[in-house]
């Protein structure tokens, strides 16, 4: 860790019991100003409960550590109540809920509800803070769409959209790209990374795909079993050894000279196709199982 | 650029409802079995301002049938249809549902059961006719804190689908005592129905001066919560997210809803279908937004109810109809209506 960069999000001792069973056991991450962290680790590691318990969705114990010195979590002094988490925590979830009947600008304006103290209509702030959001992820022509009319990757822009309209430091992903197709999901995280430039974000994504992980990643963090196992670079964290431990799945790594991780995984066992039609090329991993 | 977005509440829309109400007024106090000319309402209304006087040219029956027996009337159906129509919408909000009605928690069967009491006892007729209506709210008020402390789960709120279950529970419970009354005193069968069925009939002006406070201080928090209740729709989770408390939220909203909601009932009996089809008309024309949905739900029920009344009592004057009979008539084909259009969108 440089110990210079200011940061951003720091999670001590962070321990999450759910219907008696722990989820998540001591898990101590430190967020750097203007990282991006990519949270991975195998179905059922954690990872999205704790991305519910950085953004206080979720009992804990332990606390979060916010840039500006502002601490969160069971005995600590300072934030109470999620107003003031939202304000430094944006978050998209995993499958937001999208209300019936509810337009694109309606819902991005939502993002704005921790600004908002009572009042009879948003304000004129608020509104052209939404609708400048919107133009910059090229959703000026959806502005006053029906939301359940959009396509998932447009859907999924304004879903971000309500994050980055809050004006958050920080911003929480959860799958962001889960249910896109490959070219939806590079413009998402493209776009995430445009983004985190322009505006010193500090993006926090859980991430299931390995080889996306280590191409947008600056710092990776695995989970398995509810704690934390690994924590670094993408060269650090991304060898075959650790993809090979944590994932039971045969993997090389090929580091970029930009620190980046190829990541190609392969067929570990040989005779994995149907009884009767034995696969004798080892290296034939593209190669379907059946005919067509 | 894109111009931005008008305000939730609208000049246009608010003055759309303003318009509604003051419209249904005016007919209701101009008519009946008396007719008032228009003309002589509006300047007896001025003359009665402080320091205007306006000739009107109105007898002193006129004005007593005016001041005494149709303003007060008038003024009731605007305050309990503004209050049971905001209630239904504030409702439908916080349990993201379009079918739930004010009377979901049980605060139907709650005051059906006291004003039952009331009557089979006879202690409804002491008490200047204050002990019905006082009755009624008790069993109402009741009923709705019954409901939540049975959704309670380990002394925390249990959430929506908790709290509708309890309310139906509390209600059957009610339904079931209040019939074993009813058996029991066939002969005050009549005086039950009749209060069941609702009506404004009033005994004066003093309904008006309970029934306006509650109404001043359940629209200022059902008006101004409209915006986290707008938060609640896209679930519980992610409105904390968004900085929303949702059981806070819910429960602050569902209490005035409740009092509001017992309020209009203890004054005009069970009156049927308002909370249901005023905020699901208004959402045909103003989306479904709670900021809009809600105050003009309270200005258009307003004017609902009172035009209801004003059916209630001149087609078959001199006998009046009990207005819950109305109110239903018109609104299950209203409501069937928008359930199939709304079938349709789907």
């Amino acid at each position: 860790m440089s110990g210079v960069s200011p940061i951003a999000l720091a999670a001590r001792d962070i321990t999450v019991t759910l219907g008696g069973a722990r989820v998540l056991e001591g898990i101590d991450l430190t967020v750097v100003e203007g990282e991006w962290l990519a949270l991975l680790g195998p179905n059922g590691a954690g990872k999205t409960t704790l991305v519910r318990a950085l953004s206080g969705t979720v009992r804990h114990a332990g606390s979060v550590t916010f840039g500006d010195g502002s601490v969160t979590g069971d005995g600590a002094q300072g934030l109470r109540g999620p107003r003031g988490r939202a304000r430094r925590i944006a978050v998209v979830p995993q499958t937001p809920v999208i209300p019936p009947g509810i337009t694109a600008f309606e819902y991005v304006l939502l993002g704005r509800s921790a600004h908002q103290g009572l009042r009879l209509s948003a304000s004129l702030d608020d509104r052209r803070r939404s609708l400048a959001v919107l133009q910059r992820l090229d959703l000026e022509p959806f502005v006053d769409r029906d939301l359940a009319t959009l396509s998932g990757g447009e859907r999924q822009r304004v879903v971000l959209a309500r994050a980055l309209v809050a004006d958050a430091p920080v911003l929480v992903l959860d799958e962001p790209t889960a249910a896109l197709d490959l070219g939806h999901q590079f413009e998402i995280l493209e776009l995430l990374a445009d983004l985190q430039q322009e505006r010193g974000l500090t993006v926090v994504t859980t991430l299931h795909d390995l080889g996306v992980a280590g191409q947008f990643g600056d710092r990776l963090a695995v989970l398995h079993g509810g704690r934390l196992v690994a924590h670094g670079t993408p060269a650090e964290v991304l060898t075959p050894d650790a993809i090979g431990r944590w994932w039971g799945v045969d993997a090389t790594c090929t580091v970029d000279a930009g620190g980046r991780v190829d990541v190609t995984v392969r067929r570990r066992r040989t005779d994995a196709s149907p009884a009767g039609a034995p696969v004798t090329t080892p290296a034939d991993d593209a190669t379907p199982a059946s005919g067509r | 650029m894109v111009p931005p977005r008008p305000r939730d509440l609208t000049v246009g829309l608010v003055a759309l409802g303003v318009v509604a109400a003051i419209g249904a007024a005016l007919a209701g106090l101009v008519s009946g079995p008396v007719t008032i000319p228009a003309g002589d309402v509006v300047a007896a209304l001025i003359d009665r301002l402080p320091f205007v006087s306006v000739e009107h040219g109105l007898s002193t029956t006129s004005t007593t049938i005016l001041f005494d027996i149709r303003a007060p009337r008038v003024i009731l159906g605007l305050a309990v249809g503004a209050l049971l129509a905001g209630s239904g919408a504030s409702y439908q909000g916080v349990f993201r549902n379009p079918l739930a009605d004010p009377y979901l928690l049980g605060v139907a069967a709650g005051a059906g059961l006291g004003a039952t009491l009331a009557i089979v006892t006879g202690t409804a007729r002491l008490g200047a006719g204050f002990v019905l209506p006082a009755a009624a709210f008790a069993g109402a008020i009741l009923a709705v804190l019954a409901t939540a402390g049975l959704s309670l789960r380990r002394g925390r709120p249990g959430g929506p689908a908790a709290l509708i279950l309890a309310g139906v529970a509390v209600a059957a419970l009610l339904a079931a005592v209040q019939t074993y009354l009813l058996q029991r005193h066939a002969d005050s069968l009549r005086v039950v129905y009749g209060w069941l069925l609702g009506r404004l009939s009033t005994v004066g002006w003093a309904e008006v001066r309970i029934v306006l406070p509650i109404l001043v201080v359940s629209a200022a928090v059902l008006i101004l919560a409209a915006g986290a209740i707008d938060v609640l729709a896209v679930g519980d989770e992610e409105a904390t997210t968004l900085g929303i408390r949702p059981g806070l939220t819910r429960a602050l909203v569902l209490a005035v809803a409740s009092l509001a909601t017992a309020t209009a009932v203890s004054v005009s009996g069970l009156i049927g279908f308002v909370g249901l089809i005023v905020p699901h008309g208004v959402r045909l024309i103003a989306g479904t937004r709670n900021r809009r949905v809600i105050p003009l739900s309270m200005l258009l029920g307003a004017a609902f109810l009172t035009l209801t009344d004003l059916v209630a009592r001149t087609v078959q004057a001199p006998a009046e109809l009990p207005i819950g009979v109305i109110t239903a008539f018109v609104g299950a084909p209203a409501f069937l209506l928008i359930l199939r259009s709304q079938q349709a969108r789907a």
